[in-house]
This record gives structure tokens, sequence and C-alpha cells, in this order.
């Protein structure tokens, strides 16, 4: 649970709970963004977003998403837990 | 240096160890700690310390949630996990650490319904999709986790969920960092700071160490890169004299945080008196509790917890780990009686526990002579 993987805003689809979908490395999940709400605007679609445990924490550039990907697949079997466990997500 | 070819820019990363070399006083020694646990699993990695001169010490600290939670909060959550018709959810890090006697996954084999969510969003899910069943959330986490279960229980109120509650056993990353800085056990020259737990609370909240204590501190982020900057940076802040807060991971911590994340903690938490951490022993004013508005959703008030208090395991010594007193290896159970897959201690346990990371990687290598 201690991870925050990237991923890339696809769209937003409940505005009252502040869900937005989003595509961590293939994987479309619902992710709560209200912590970045009145950041500008809040997240747009092909916005890049830290997720921790089912909430953006923070934007980050898309060089930063792709490096910390990078960084996390070589970490193997703990990523890849992360990964099974947000498939299993059903955040409504 | 088994793995530093692996990491992207390995030329970078010989560069930085040239300068933290050419920067460090060999007289003088510096010993850093690093204070999460994310950090720690990728300092030994890529065996990060190989590429450190001998006068630069790094030494694990307490900023791994499932590392810290005591055995008396295992138990608690067992009782609760067996009670008739109750669902019990928590992360898949809490399953296997062990309680006095038995872990959660024992618990399920047993026949409770404990159930490993992703996100405590799933666990109010849970609750919605079981209306006729009483549904716990087990928080756990630092700062950077709280906000989420914050905003969870916020939603639960806006729903009228009657069936969720929360046992909460979030954390806070200042008390145990002071309990540290005046422990007569240890002595630190610095911190290397948590990236993602400044994203909320900002870098503001440890402007506390270079101005009570006399340490800097540099808040990091988590790529083998960003930690040699980070101590880079430490470095020279000795050779120039100075001593403040800096910021590495700028382009994703900001001064002040996240103010919606500040904001909705404020509203749904409120500071225990004391919390009992492993190894640590109780911490005044160190972790968060519901506050009296959230009180209908707190699993504590709603259901009978035994509220038991165990001594740490004998054998383990988590505490000294954790609080950077000794390395994994020189405990004296570490890989003999502690593996990760019977663990004693909750270090073992989580794979951003300093003995699980030093388990799966450091062991392999020859182990550093001590400074």
């Amino acid at each position: 649970m201690c991870l925050a993987i990237p991923g890339q805003v696809v769209e937003l689809i409940d505005a009252d709970n502040q869900l937005a979908t989003v595509d961590v490395v293939g994987v479309r999940r619902s992710v709560n963004v209200s912590l970045l709400a009145d950041e500008d605007g809040g997240v747009a679609p092909g916005d890049w977003v830290l997720i921790h445990v089912g909430f953006a924490l923070s934007r980050v550039d898309e060089d930063e998403a792709r490096a910390t990907l990078r960084l996390l697949a070589e970490m193997g079997e703990h990523y890849e837990q992360e990964l099974e466990e947000l498939k299993a997500s059903a955040i409504e | 240096m088994r793995y530093v070819d692996e990491f992207r820019d390995a030329q970078l990363g010989q560069a930085l160890a040239a300068e933290i070399l050419a920067a460090a006083d060999p007289g003088r020694p510096l010993k850093l700690m690093e204070i999460c646990g994310g950090h720690t699993h990728s300092i030994y990695k890529y065996s990060l310390g190989d590429l450190l001169p001998a006068s630069v010490e790094l030494v694990h600290g307490p900023g791994c949630p499932v590392c810290v939670i005591p055995m008396g909060r295992v138990d608690d959550g067992i009782a609760l996990a067996r009670t008739d018709g109750l669902i019990f959810t928590c992360f898949g890090d809490m399953l296997r650490v062990p309680g006095s006697e038995q872990t959660l996954l024992d618990a399920k084999a047993q026949g409770a319904d404990v159930r490993m969510v992703y996100s405590p969003l799933d666990a109010l899910a849970i609750a919605r999709n079981n209306p006729d069943r009483e549904v716990v959330f087990f928080a756990i986490g630092f700062e950077t986790t709280a906000p989420s279960t914050a905003l969870t229980l916020r939603r639960a109120k806006a729903e009228g969920m009657a069936n969720f509650t929360c046992m909460c056993n979030h954390v806070t990353i200042v008390p145990p960092l002071r309990a540290l800085l005046e422990s007569p056990d240890l002595r630190l020259d610095g911190f290397v700071g948590p990236g993602h737990v400044c994203t909320i609370v900002g870098t503001r909240l440890f402007e506390f160490i270079p101005a009570d204590y006399g340490r800097p501190i540099v808040i990091s982020g988590f790529e083998p890169l960003d930690i040699l900057q980070s101590i880079l940076m430490l470095v020279r802040q000795r050779q120039d004299g100075r001593c403040e807060v800096e910021n590495q991971y700028t382009r994703v911590v900001p001064r002040d945080g996240n103010p919606r994340a500040l904001e909705v903690m404020a509203e749904v938490f409120e500071l225990r008196p004391h919390f009992e951490w492993r190894g640590l022993g109780s911490i005044p004013h160190s972790a968060l509790g519901l506050s009296e508005a959230y009180r209908e959703f707190d699993a504590e008030q709603r259901f009978d917890v035994p509220g038991v208090s165990v001594a740490d395991p004998k054998a383990c010594q988590c505490g000294e780990v954790l609080k950077g007193v000794i390395k994994p290896w020189e405990c004296r159970v570490f890989g003999t009686a502690c593996t990760p897959e019977h663990a004693i201690g909750t270090c073992m346990v989580s794979p951003e526990g300093a003995c699980a990371a030093y388990y799966n990687y450091g062991r392999l290598a020859a182990p550093k002579q001590a400074v």
C-alpha cells in the first residue's frame, strides 16, 4: 500500500464524487481525484497523476510518470502485487 | 554494487557518488537517516550504500506504516474480525503482520471474513453492497494515506452509511522523529525526508528539525538518483556550514502541501493523547483518532474492542532497527528465526521494512564495513 503509481486520466466520470477513470499501465480503474480538485481547475483527460490507495496524490509531468513506471517495473514482485490489488479495485 | 548497473543513468549515479566523495570530510563522519521505508527499499535494492564514502553512513528510520503497528492493535483487529457477521477489510500488507498469537490471515483461514482491499473506497463499496452486515476498515498509514481514509469517511457520512466504521491506526511522522532526536541512543547528523508525505503536509512541517535540533533535512524523491542527490545536498550543507530544509523533489512537493488534504484531515481526525508504536513505545500525540463529528464511524466506539497492550517479542529487535540503532543483520533473529516467510517482527513483513529489504537484496552482497 506504500507505493504511488503513475496513471493517466482518461475521463472524469462522477463530478459529485470526484471520480475519474485513470489508465495505469493499461488497466483502467476509478480513482478519486478530489485532492487535486481546485488546482488549475482540477484534472483533465491526458493529465498524469500519482495514485496511492485509490486517490490521486499529485500531478506529475509525463517524463516523471514514465521514469517512475520504469523504476516500479524494476521492483518486481512487490509492484506486481500492488497492480493485482489495483485490478481487484472496484471503487464506485 | 550488484544492482547499480540496473538503474537508469548508472553513469549519473557514479558521477553523483564522485561528487559526494569529493564533498565529504573523512574526518567528520555523517550519520544520515532516511525516514521513509520506500527510500530504505531503494537503498538496498540499488546498493546505494556501496556508492558512499566510509564517512557517510545511512541508518534506517521509522517511516514504514506496517512496521510500526504494535501487536496489541493487531490482536484488537483480529478480535474485531472474529465478530459474528462482520466483514473486516484492510490493505494486503497487514494480513501477515504477527499479533501475539496469530495474523489476520490465520484468522481468515479459521473462518473470519477478512478481505484485502486496495483502497478505503473499496471497503466503503463492500459496505454499500452488504447493507445487512457491519463492515470495518482497518486504517493504517502516515500522512500520505490518512487523507484517503478521511475522504472515504466524509463520503460515508454524506451517504448516511450506517454499517461502515473505521478502526483508525493512522500515525503522524513528527512525534517519532522528535523522540529519535531526543534519544540518547543515537546521534543523527541529518535526514533524507519523505517525499510522498510531503506532497500532503508540505516541507514546512519539517522546519522544526533545523530550527529546534540544528540538523538538516532534504526532502527526496524515490529514484536512486534522487536519493543520491539528496545525500549530496546534505553533505554540501555540512560543507557550507548550512542547516536547513531543502527540497530535492520539487517536481512533486510544494512547500505548503495539499490544502484540501489538510482540511479534510482536520475535519475527520483528532490527535490521540498517546499511541503505542512497535519498538518505540508510547508516544504522546503521535496518532490520529476520529473526531467528535465522526464518532459514529469509529469502530472502537461501536464495538467492544479489547484494547490490549502487548509487549514486543523479546527476541525481536525491530525497535532498535526502527530507531536506526542497529542494522537489520545485527538483530539476533535476523534471517534465522525471522524471515519474510515466518516473520517475528514487522520490519521483516513489509517490503518497505528495513529487514525485508536487506533480506531480499543486501544480504547477497558482502556486508559493508561499519563506519
